[in-house]
């Protein structure tokens, strides 16, 4: 497969790197049978995940069609997103004891 | 669809013919491990509970031991008492004796101490290895067997394709009349809506999403402090270094292990399942407790997902170890049985690797040895102890 980056569901706001990716690439990431074109700005790890979009702080992070967390910072399209900018809204605290309820 | 297995008094099947050593104690512990190191074709079922528990934490372990001992993969039992423990190695024995199988049992203290206590132990193991060894496997259905999914050390790829290609063999398992669980209910946070709306009534789905919402209200009680809530985030440095962020993101991979079929129910702790279908149980990640839930409720095979890496294997179940992560595969090559990295690399389809899993299940269930197997691994053996919120929510003695 020549795409270095996969998207697990059309409505996703991350891709999964399928190899390491470096800042100025332009990556080919593989949306369903399609293929769209992202340029890379950080260092992104094999596995890791990048955005596909801009996403305000505060904003839904969206993998597999679903919310996976929230933004805490702003991200721009080609970003690394991980534990530095996204955090979980569910399992701690006050805020996952509602989520449940 | 057809297994090669050991028909057992009860009906059950099992695709191993192990003598088990079960202490009834943790003091027991190293002397069943000693005695089961005499003879081959033993195990021991190593742990650390059985004395100083009350309540639901006591019936939980004496039932978890009890259906371990009644297990089919298990041909014949020693159990190893101390003397004076909570869980009597009389109620043990006892325990699973019905299920029909030659059941022995020493303890320790009447033994005269450990030395004397080993001798005896490893003369009867001997003699019950013997009797068992005349066994001879029959072909069964599908109807017969019961299929763990379980995920540990997970990365990117667990959820994007080695957990979906255990789905397609859950969903074949499924077709073909059988049973698999899913557990580990404190990954499961943020999917109880997609997990519901696949049971087979609203009961079902009430009782997914209250099991999840129980997880959900320990995580909550345990993160008060400042120190822990920095804690919470329920995913380890493996996981963050494979490239997953949040639990709920683990969570959304991980069920995918599930396949798509519907939930015919949800088992409490080490409960055995009451007909063929697909199950969630009641249990926290740890992948040990998790394991010897699913493996006392019945299931005779371990499918195990990992994407980092993990040894790990059980006493009286084989594990099968798929990894989604080729590089992973080639470095630990000594532990994982099957790789499904291919499907990332476009050489395999998911559907490909499923078949792949559903075939490599047959083959182990009638015999064939895992590498956790071969390697010697009983890691995940390993007793929950029950949060407050399931004493407060179950109470005691609904469990019996």
């Amino acid at each position: 497969m020549a795409e270095q980056a996969i998207v697990i569901d059309p409505r996703d706001s991350v891709a999964v790197a399928l190899a390491d990716l470096v800042p100025g690439q332009m990556c080919a990431v593989k949306v369903g049978d399609g293929v769209k074109s992202v340029e890379i700005r950080e260092k992104i790890p094999f596995g890791h995940k990048f955005a596909l979009k801009r996403i305000a702080p505060g904003e839904n992070v969206l993998k597999y069609g679903e919310v996976i967390g929230e933004s805490t910072a702003p991200v721009e399209p080609g970003d690394w997103v991980h534990v530095h900018n996204l955090v979980s809204k569910r399992g701690k605290g006050r805020a996952g004891q509602e989520a449940g309820q | 669809m057809k297994f090669w297995g050991y028909p057992r008094p009860d009906g059950r099947v099992g695709v191993r013919n192990l003598v088990a050593v079960i202490p009834s104690v943790y003091c027991a512990t190293g002397v069943a491990r000693r005695i089961a190191a005499q003879v081959e074709g033993a195990v021991a079922l190593h742990h650390e509970v059985g004395c100083s528990q009350v309540g639901l934490d006591l019936e939980i372990t004496a039932r978890t031991l009890k259906n371990l001992g009644k297990h089919p993969n298990v041909g014949a039992v020693l159990v190893v008492g101390l003397g004076c423990e909570r869980l009597k190695a009389t109620e043990l024995a006892e325990g699973i004796a019905p299920s029909g199988k030659p059941v022995e049992m020493i303890t320790i203290q009447e033994s005269g101490g450990s030395l004397k206590a080993l001798e005896a132990g490893a003369s009867i193991v001997r003699k019950l290895a013997q009797e068992i060894s005349t066994m001879q496997r029959e072909e069964f259905g599908l109807e017969k067997l019961a299929v763990a999914t379980e995920c540990g050390g997970t990365d990117a790829f667990s959820g994007i394709v080695a957990n979906p290609a255990v789905g397609v063999a859950a969903d074949m398992v499924i077709a073909h009349g059988g049973t698999v669980m899913i557990s580990e209910v404190t990954e499961l946070l943020g999917t109880e809506h997609l997990l519901a709306a696949r049971a087979v009534n609203q009961e079902v789905a009430d009782q997914i999403c209250k099991v999840i919402w129980l997880s959900e209200t320990m995580l909550a009680r345990v993160s008060e402090n400042d120190a822990s809530r920095k804690r919470g985030a329920l995913i380890s440095t493996g996981n963050m270094e494979g490239g997953v962020t949040t639990v709920v993101e683990k969570a959304l991979g991980g069920a995918r292990k599930a396949g798509t079929s519907k939930f015919s129910g949800v088992l409490k702790y080490g409960e055995s399942y009451p007909g063929p279908g697909l199950y969630l149980m009641d249990t926290p990640g740890h992948d040990a407790e998790s394991t010897t839930g699913m493996v006392a409720g019945g299931c005779q095979v371990v499918l195990f997902t990992t994407g980092r890496g993990t040894p790990t294997g059980h006493p009286i179940a084989p594990v099968i170890k798929i990894t989604g992560n080729s590089f992973t595969f080639d470095k630990m090559s000594d532990n994982l049985d099957i790789n499904t990295g291919q499907v990332v690399e476009g050489t395999k389809t998911l559907q490909e690797a499923g078949e792949e899993i559903f075939r490599e299940v047959l083959a182990v269930a009638g015999g064939k040895r895992t590498k956790a197997e071969l390697l010697g691994h009983d890691e995940l053996m390993s007793v929950w102890r029950p949060w407050p919120e399931h004493e407060a929510a179950y109470g005691c003695g609904q469990w019996a």
